[in-house]
C-alpha cells in the first residue's frame, strides 16, 4: 500500500471519529451558552488540550520544523515568541474576561462603554483577524495535499480546499463549541502523540545525544556554526539594520499577540469558573512548550537527516520537513514499510491540524458576528436565543464557504505572512483595548473604538506597503514596487500605535463613569456575578459536587 | 448580562472594601511587575539574537551554544513563572477573593 492510500485511510478515520463526535455533542447543544461556550462546562485539562489544539496550527507544527530545517536557529527563535506569550494570556487576560464576559471579546470591551460602536469594532477585527489566519490555513491546505497526496492538478487542490472547507462548516454548524473544542483535544493528541513518536526515534537515532544531532545538522546544511546560530533567515547580515527590527517587530508582534486572538479568548469561556481558565492556560502553556521542544528536534534531525537540498526540491518553504522526516526515521530504523507508515500518520495528523484550526477560527467569527453585530449592533439587543444560534449557524455557513472561495482564488499565492499579520493586528488593536478595559478607570467608548481601529488601520497600512506586498521577489505581487515601509512586520511601529491612539481617544473623551469601572473590576477580580455553567449535564466535563466549589453555587444575579 | 440589574453602588461599595483593595493591590503586585520583567527577559534575547550573535554562538558543550541555552532558558523561565503564578493565585488571590464573594452574595440576596 503506498502511503497516500494510507494517510488517507488514516485521514478518513479522523475525520469519521471527529464527526461522530460532533453529532453526538449537537444534542448537547441547546442554547446560546452552549453553542458559543460549550456550556462553559469543560474541565480546566480539557480546554487546556484544545488551547493547544487550536494555538498549534499547520503554520508552528510544519512551517516551524521547516524553518529550522532550512535555516536553523532562527525557526526556534520564532517558536519562543509563541510561547512566551502565554504569560500574558495567563497573568493579565484569562481569569479576568472569565470572569467579566459572556461569549465574545466584545463583551468584555462592550462591559462599561456604549456597546454599539465598540462592538462594531470589535466585530471588524475579529472578523478580520480570523479571516486572515483562515486564509492562510486554507491555501496551506491546497498545497499539503499536493505534496502529501500528490494531487498536483490545481482542480485537485481546489477540490481539497472545498473538502476542508466542508468539513470545517459542518464542525461548526452542527457542534458549535462543544463539536469544535473535541475535535480540538483530539488534535492535540494526535499531533503530541505523532510528535513525540518521531521525536523519540530521531533522538534514539542519535543515541539521545543533541549535541551529536546538532552537528550533523549543521554539517548536513552545508552552513556549519552558523546553523545553530540566529540569523540565516531574520534579520539576516545582508538586510542590515531593518533587518533586525524586523526581528525584534517580529518577537512584538508574536508575544503580544496571542492574549488579542478572537478564536483563542472564546477557549476561556468554555470552562465554568476563572480557575479552571486558569489551570486550561497553565495546561496550554505546559501542552505547546513540550510541542515546541519536540520541534526543536524535528526541525534540526530533518536537517541531519533529509537534509536542505531533498527538503527544498519538495517544498521551497520547508513545509514538508516534519513528514519527510518521519519517513526518513522510520526508513532507517523499521525499514521501508516502517518509513511508509511513518509518513503516513505524520501527513494525516498534518490534515487533521488544519481541519482542526480553521474550525476553531470559523467558530470564532460567526460568533462574534452572529452576538456581536446580528445581535447587539443590528437588532440592539432585542433577540431571542434561538434566533442568534441561527445566525452564528448561516454566519459559520457563510464564512465558510467565502474562505473556499478566496482559498481557491489565492492558491499558489504567498500569503505565509498573513499568520503574523494576524498576530500583529491582534497585538495592535485588540490587546490595548483589551488591556485598558480591565485596568484603566479612565478608559471608555472613544478610546476602545480608537485603539481598535488604530491598531488595525495602521497594521493593514504598514503591511500594504511593506516588502511582503510589493517590491520584492517573494512579494505577493512581485512586480509591482509600492513599498515603503521597510519592514516584513509592522508590530513594533502599530502596536504603540494602537496602545497610543487608545490612550489619546479615551482622553479627548469626558465619558466616565465610575460605578461601571467599580462593577468590571469587582467582577473581573472576584468572579460575583460571572457567568455559570450551564445546568444540564456536562459533556464528559468537570464532576461537579455542590456545596465544594463556591463559583458554582447558584448565583444570586 | 445578569449582573446588570445591580446597582452599580453596590459594586463600589465592594470596590472601596479595605479587601479589596488588598486583593486588587495584591493581584497588580505580582502580576504588573513580572509582566514587565518576563516582556523585558524576552526582548533582551530577540536583541541578543539579533546584534550579539559572536557572543550567542560561543560552543558551550559540544554543540550545544549560548543561542541554544538562552533559547531553553525562556522555555524555563515561561514553565517557572506560569507555575509561580498559579502557586500565588492559590495562596494569596483565591482565599480573599471568595471571601468578597460570599459577603457580597450575602448583601444581594
Amino acid at each position: 500500500m503506498s502511503h497516500q492510500t494510507l494517510s488517507t485511510i488514516l485521514f478518513l478515520l479522523f475525520v469519521a471519529g471527529t464527526l461522530g463526535i460532533t453529532f453526538w455533542a449537537s444534542r448537547n447543544t441547546k442554547d446560546a451558552t452552549d453553542f458559543y461556550a460549550g456550556g462553559r462546562s469543560f474541565s480546566g485539562v480539557q480546554n487546556g488540550l484544545a488551547i493547544g489544539g487550536d494555538y498549534m496550527s499547520a503554520a508552528s507544527f510544519l512551517g516551524i520544523a521547516g524553518i529550522i530545517a532550512l535555516s536553523g536557529y532562527d525557526g526556534f527563535l520564532y517558536s519562543i515568541g509563541f510561547l512566551v506569550a502565554w504569560l500574558v494570556a495567563l497573568l493579565l487576560v484569562a481569569e479576568l474576561m472569565r470572569n467579566s464576559g459572556k461569549f465574545t471579546m466584545a463583551d468584555v470591551l462592550a462591559f462599561r462603554m456604549s456597546p454599539r460602536p465598540v462592538r462594531t469594532a470589535a466585530g471588524v477585527s475579529t472578523i478580520t483577524v480570523s479571516i486572515f489566519y483562515l486564509l492562510a490555513q486554507m491555501v496551506g491546505a491546497g498545497a499539503l495535499v499536493g505534496l502529501l497526496l500528490g494531487v498536483t492538478s490545481p482542480a485537485g487542490k481546489a477540490l481539497t480546499i472545498v473538502g476542508v472547507g466542508v468539513l470545517m462548516i459542518v464542525y461548526v454548524v452542527v457542534g458549535g463549541m462543544k463539536g469544535t473544542t473535541w475535535v480540538q483535544i483530539v488534535k492535540a493528541v494526535l499531533l503530541m502523540s505523532g510528535a513525540t513518536l518521531v521525536t523519540l526515534l530521531v533522538l534514539g537515532h542519535y543515541g539521545f545525544n543533541l549535541s551529536g544531532l546538532l552537528g550533523d545538522a549543521a554539517t548536513q546544511s552545508g552552513k556549519g556554526d552558523a546553523f545553530l546560530n540566529a540569523g540565516l533567515k531574520y534579520g539576516t547580515e545582508a538586510q542590515g539594520i531593518a533587518g533586525k527590527i524586523d526581528l525584534i517587530s517580529l518577537g512584538l508582534a508574536l508575544v503580544l499577540g496571542t492574549a488579542g486572538l478572537p478564536h483563542i479568548l472564546i477557549r476561556f469561556y468554555t470552562v465554568p469558573t476563572a480557575r479552571e481558565a486558569r489551570k486550561s492556560v497553565l495546561w496550554g502553556i505546559g501542552i505547546i512548550g513540550v510541542f515546541y521542544l519536540l520541534t526543536l528536534v524535528l526541525g534540526f534531525g530533518a536537517a541531519a537527516l533529509v537534509g536542505g537540498d531533498a527538503i527544498v526540491a519538495q517544498d521551497k518553504a520547508g513545509n514538508t520537513a516534519a513528514p519527510m522526516l518521519a519517513e526518513a526515521v522510520g526508513k532507517a530504523i523499521f525499514g521501508d514499510v516502517g518509513g511508509t507508515i511513518l509518513l503516513a500518520v505524520i501527513a494525516a495528523v498534518a490534515f487533521a491540524t488544519i481541519l482542526a484550526v480553521v474550525a476553531g477560527l470559523t467558530l470564532a467569527s460567526s460568533s462574534s458576528f452572529a452576538h456581536d453585530l446580528y445581535a447587539h449592533v443590528f437588532k440592539r439587543g432585542n433577540v431571542t436565543d434561538k434566533e442568534e444560534v441561527l445566525v452564528a449557524r448561516i454566519s459559520a455557513f457563510v464564512i465558510g464557504a467565502v474562505a473556499i472561495g478566496l482559498g481557491i482564488l489565492a492558491q499558489g499565492q504567498n500569503v505565509a505572512f498573513l499568520v503574523a499579520l494576524a498576530f500583529a493586528v491582534a497585538a495592535s488593536g485588540n490587546l490595548p483595548a483589551i488591556l485598558y478595559s480591565l485596568f484603566w478607570k479612565r478608559f471608555n467608548t472613544a478610546g476602545a473604538v480608537s485603539a481598535i481601529y488604530g491598531g488595525l488601520v495602521s497594521a493593514l497600512v504598514l503591511v500594504v506597503f511593506s516588502p511582503v506586498v510589493s517590491g520584492s521577489a517573494t512579494a505577493l505581487f512581485p512586480d509591482a514596487n509600492f513599498a515603503w515601509f521597510p519592514l516584513s512586520n509592522p508590530g513594533i511601529v502599530s502596536i504603540p500605535l494602537g496602545f497610543l491612539a487608545g490612550f489619546v481617544g479615551a482622553r479627548l473623551s469626558k465619558e466616565y463613569s465610575a460605578g461601571k469601572y467599580a462593577e468590571i473590576e469587582v467582577r473581573s477580580l472576584t468572579g460575583i456575578g460571572a457567568e455559570q455553567a450551564t445546568s444540564h449535564q456536562p459533556v464528559g466535563g468537570v464532576q461537579r459536587q455542590p456545596g465544594t466549589d463556591p463559583e458554582l453555587e447558584p448565583s444570586t444575579d | 448580562m445578569t449582573a446588570r440589574q445591580h446597582d452599580s453602588s453596590v459594586y463600589e461599595e465592594i470596590q472601596a472594601g479595605e479587601q479589596f483593595q488588598e486583593l486588587k493591590r495584591r493581584f497588580r503586585a505580582w502580576a504588573f511587575p513580572m509582566t514587565a520583567a518576563f516582556l523585558g527577559w524576552y526582548l533582551l534575547y530577540v536583541v541578543l539574537s539579533g546584534w550579539a550573535r559572536d557572543f550567542m554562538g560561543t560552543k558551550v558543550l559540544g554543540n550545544i551554544n549560548v543561542a541554544l541555552i538562552f533559547g531553553l532558558l525562556q522555555f524555563v523561565s515561561t514553565f517557572g513563572i506560569a507555575w509561580a503564578y498559579s502557586r500565588f493565585a492559590e495562596k494569596k488571590l483565591d482565599p480573599l477573593a471568595d471571601e468578597i464573594r460570599h459577603q457580597a452574595e450575602g448583601k444581594t440576596e
